[in-house]
């Protein structure tokens, strides 16, 4: 963003049709971002306004005021008090108003008339007023707003888009300030009273909505952001609060009071007809909020959407398997003549750029059902019928598609998270959804389960590992998020307030747009952490290397095949490389867990991605390359295993009390690259990746003891 | 004066008081819940908790243990349902 840039702030409620409209004036040339420090996006796009005039259009979160409540706000506030670092006062705001409530969102655009910017006024969703009957004179509003330009719109039917346009440039050029209200001379002059202490103490006068923001808010944002002291702010603001409550306001109170009285003085006339109406959410809500059919169609919608992320994803993810299989056979021949190069093309490069491809679909997918939850209204009455179910423990009805879509990949339910407003549940439901059992740890149960607990105890009790392993991580994960939010995280929670608004048809660029900025900043931010981690467990797994392993293992036993040689040279390799080398040197720290080397070198290559495992213990157990859940091999070899040395030797090495000691492991364990990438990305910063990857494993590694230790003894 | 946290499906009255400290009646506040204001209790979620309440032209779910600060005056010519037992 250059400095001489025209920038338009669009500031408006939820669920007024704002992105839509946004959508709509940029034509998709957007850009994506976080605003410094805060992990709210910023969204913003070039805008052309007729004549040459391209302005950048800021898309700022939906809010109900500028009170700084929660971090949403705060940043709105800042950006348009030009007072957030690394971004300027935008120079113009259009307010987005849902034309069918304007009482309700004119307090918002009340409030912005404070900042004394120029601004225009859009009444949006007008198809939406005009079916229920009412008339809006907008005329006779502009008048009364002070001669801002006021018009009409439906983004939706792209109906009114060329006059908002215009309006930009009509307060761009001639900078129209809507008329403010005048407040009751005792709060007017306790405002003033904040104006002069403030100057005093910092030597900078505040803006009269900053004044307003320390006099009317509970929170101390604005203060703290112009660097007036506690000791130096509190007689003040308590002597003016008392000159409000002179004028018979609670100080607390005043501000909607007096703004509330101000609009509906306002819109006298303004308005006429449709009174009562309410649309279509009334006649839904019967049956969508019905005590028995509410949460049968609940149950329903989730099921379809888990069915979709975890079923229908699969068909694109071996399409993608299979293209990057068919690269690698491609690449392979040709550099058949240095085969370290070719090792890291195939087995690094190739397989991390396929890791990473690999989660498209699932967030393509989860996001789609996202964007036309959303935006359809049905997700808020999701968040109604679940909350119940997780106030409890800190979190929110919101937190369900997250943990939901956890069962199936932890990435894009950590990147649903970005659907929960309020941060504290945000945060402790993010930290939740990895212990969701994803479908990357299904191959390590279904070959435990197959090889060791089908052929002993039968299907029954097969079947029985498998349902209790999922549920190993959601009995964790709970009382986790419970302690995290009762403890641990200092963020003031956000009341539970949510609209509950009309139900509309999804529009479809907007459902598919969504879910492209998620796919392509997961690519951007993700994708290069990903990446990385994989080639340094290749190099971890492929260095150092003994040229002449082949040979001697030929010289050592001539009789063997040459397909032998091959698997027992990449058990060899890998059992001499940094990775092999430094899992024989921990494992006595997973020896109480009941592994032994070659499960741990399986354990620390799975931490990249824990699906590994599997081709990991097919390399180890000298199967080859390329193992999978359902080969008989590994599960024979797995089953011949045993202690070569210690004080288990000659005993198996897979003991009941193993297997389910590695299930455990691998059920809680944080073994998964583009988990902690999202985690860090979702979060804001390493600091929570960071305690969520040490919480998760020495968890896992407690629990595996455990359970090793009680089984082994009991048996 | 009855408080919002014990009013039966459908009943309705005027906003006698709420409690302006609390950050919830703040926000309400600022979606036009003010003293004097009619509201009216659409329906409680499946499990009892949260509520739908509707004023101004809008719908908005709160949790029970949030809607104990707002007074209502309960309208005399309510529907008076008698609350559903559930098993």
């Amino acid at each position: 963003m250059s400095a001489k840039e025209i920038t338009v702030a669009l500031v408006g409620n939820p669920n007024t049709g704002k992105s839509t409209l946004f959508n709509a004036l940029t034509g998709l040339r957007q850009k994506v971002g976080n605003y410094p420090g805060v992990t709210v996006a910023r969204k913003s796009g070039r805008c052309d306004c007729g004549d040459g005039l391209k302005v950048e259009l800021v898309d700022l979160p939906g809010l109900y005021s500028l009170a700084a409540a929660s971090p949403d706000e705060q940043v709105v506030t800042d950006v348009l008090l030009g007072s957030l670092e690394g971004s300027q006062q935008p120079d113009a705001i259009v307010v987005v108003l849902d034309a069918t409530n304007l009482l309700r969102n004119l307090f918002l655009a009340s409030q912005l008339a404070e900042l004394n910017l120029p601004l225009a006024v859009v009444l949006n969703q007008a198809d939406v007023a005009h079916e229920q009957g009412l008339k809006i004179d907008t005329q006779l509003l502009s008048q009364r707003l002070g001669g801002v330009p006021v018009v009409l719109t439906s983004a939706w039917k792209g109906e009114g888009i060329a006059s908002v346009r215009r309006a930009i440039a009509e307060v761009l050029s001639k900078k129209n300030k809507m008329a403010r209200l005048t407040w009751p001379s005792q709060v007017e002059s306790a405002l003033d009273t904040i104006v002069k202490a403030v100057q005093a103490d910092t030597g900078t006068a505040p803006s009269m909505a900053d004044a307003q923001r320390i006099l009317f808010s509970s929170n101390a944002h604005t203060s703290d952001r112009l660097g007036w002291k506690l000791a130096q702010r509190e007689p003040v603001i308590r002597q003016a609060r008392d000159q409000v409550r002179a004028a018979g306001f609670n100080p607390l109170a005043a501000e909607p009071l007096i703004h509330y009285a101000y609009l509906r003085k306002v819109l006298e006339g303004v308005t006429s007809g449709g009174a009562g109406k309410q649309g279509n959410a009334a006649a839904l809500d019967r049956v969508l909020l019905h005590r028995v059919m509410g949460p049968i169609l609940f149950t329903g919608i989730m099921l379809g959407l888990f069915a979709s992320v975890f079923w229908l994803a699969k068909f694109p993810m071996q399409w993608i398997q299979a293209g990057v299989d068919f690269l690698k056979s491609i690449v392979a021949p040709a550099l058949a003549g240095t085969p370290m190069l070719q090792s890291l093309v195939t087995d690094g490069i190739l397989a991390g750029v396929g890791a990473f491809l690999a989660f498209l679909p699932q967030i393509l997918i989860l996001f789609l059902f996202v964007g036309i939850l959303e935006d359809s209204g049905y997700m808020a009455r999701a968040a109604f019928i679940m909350d119940r179910l997780f106030s409890w423990c800190g979190l929110n009805g919101k937190s369900f598609v997250p943990l939901l879509s956890g069962f199936a990949c932890a990435i894009p339910g950590l990147l649903s998270t970005r659907t929960i407003e309020d941060p504290k549940a945000r945060l402790a439901t993010a930290f939740a959804v990895p212990f969701m059992s994803c479908s990357a740890r299904f191959p390590i149960y279904a070959l435990m389960c197959a090889a060791f607990i089908g052929p002993l105890y039968g299907p029954g009790w097969e079947s029985v590992v498998m349902v209790g392993m999922h549920c190993v991580g959601l009995i964790f994960a709970v009382p986790t998020a419970f302690v995290l939010t009762r403890f641990i995280l200092k963020v003031k929670p956000q009341p539970f307030v949510l609209e509950l608004p009309r139900y509309q048809m999804p529009k479809p660029r907007d459902v598919l747009w969504r879910m492209w900025q998620n796919a392509a900043e997961f690519i951007s931010k993700a994708g290069t952490v990903i990446f990385a981690i994989t080639i340094i467990i290749w190099a971890l797994c492929y260095f150092p290397r003994d040229a002449q392993m082949a040979e001697k293992i030929r010289a050592a036993e001539p009789t063997l095949s040459s397909h032998e040689v091959q698997v027992r040279t990449q058990a060899a390799m890998i059992e001499q490389s940094w990775m092999g080398r430094f899992g024989k040197a921990v494992q006595p720290v997973f020896d109480p867990c009941g592994f032994d080397w070659k499960i741990t070198v399986g354990v620390l290559a799975s931490f990249p991605a824990r699906e590994v495992i599997v081709s990991t213990l097919g390399v180890t157990y000298s199967i080859g390359k390329g193992a999978e859940a359902d080969s008989n091999h590994l599960r024979q070899a797995m089953q011949e295993a045993k202690w070569l040395s210690g004080p288990r030797v000659g005993t198996p090495i897979f003991s009941l009390a193993a297997v389910l000691a590695l299930m455990v492991f691998f059920a809680l364990c944080s073994q998964c690259g583009p988990t902690i990438a999202t985690l860090a990305q979702e979060t804001g910063g390493w600091k929570w990746a960071a305690a969520s990857f040490f919480y998760m494993t020495i968890l896992a590694w407690i629990m595996a003891v455990v359970v090793y230790q009680t089984v082994i003894r009991i048996l | 004066m009855t408080p919002l946290s014990q009013l039966l499906p459908g009943q309705y009255g005027k906003l006698a008081s709420l409690n302006p400290e609390r950050a919830v009646d703040q926000r309400l506040m600022a979606l036009g819940l003010l003293p004097g204001m009619v509201l009216k209790l659409i329906r409680r979620a499946p499990l009892g908790d949260p509520l739908a309440i509707e004023f101004g032209g809008q719908v908005v779910s709160l949790r029970l243990a949030e809607a104990e600060s707002l007074i209502v005056d309960v309208a005399a010519d309510c529907p008076v349902q008698r609350p559903k037992k559930t098993p």
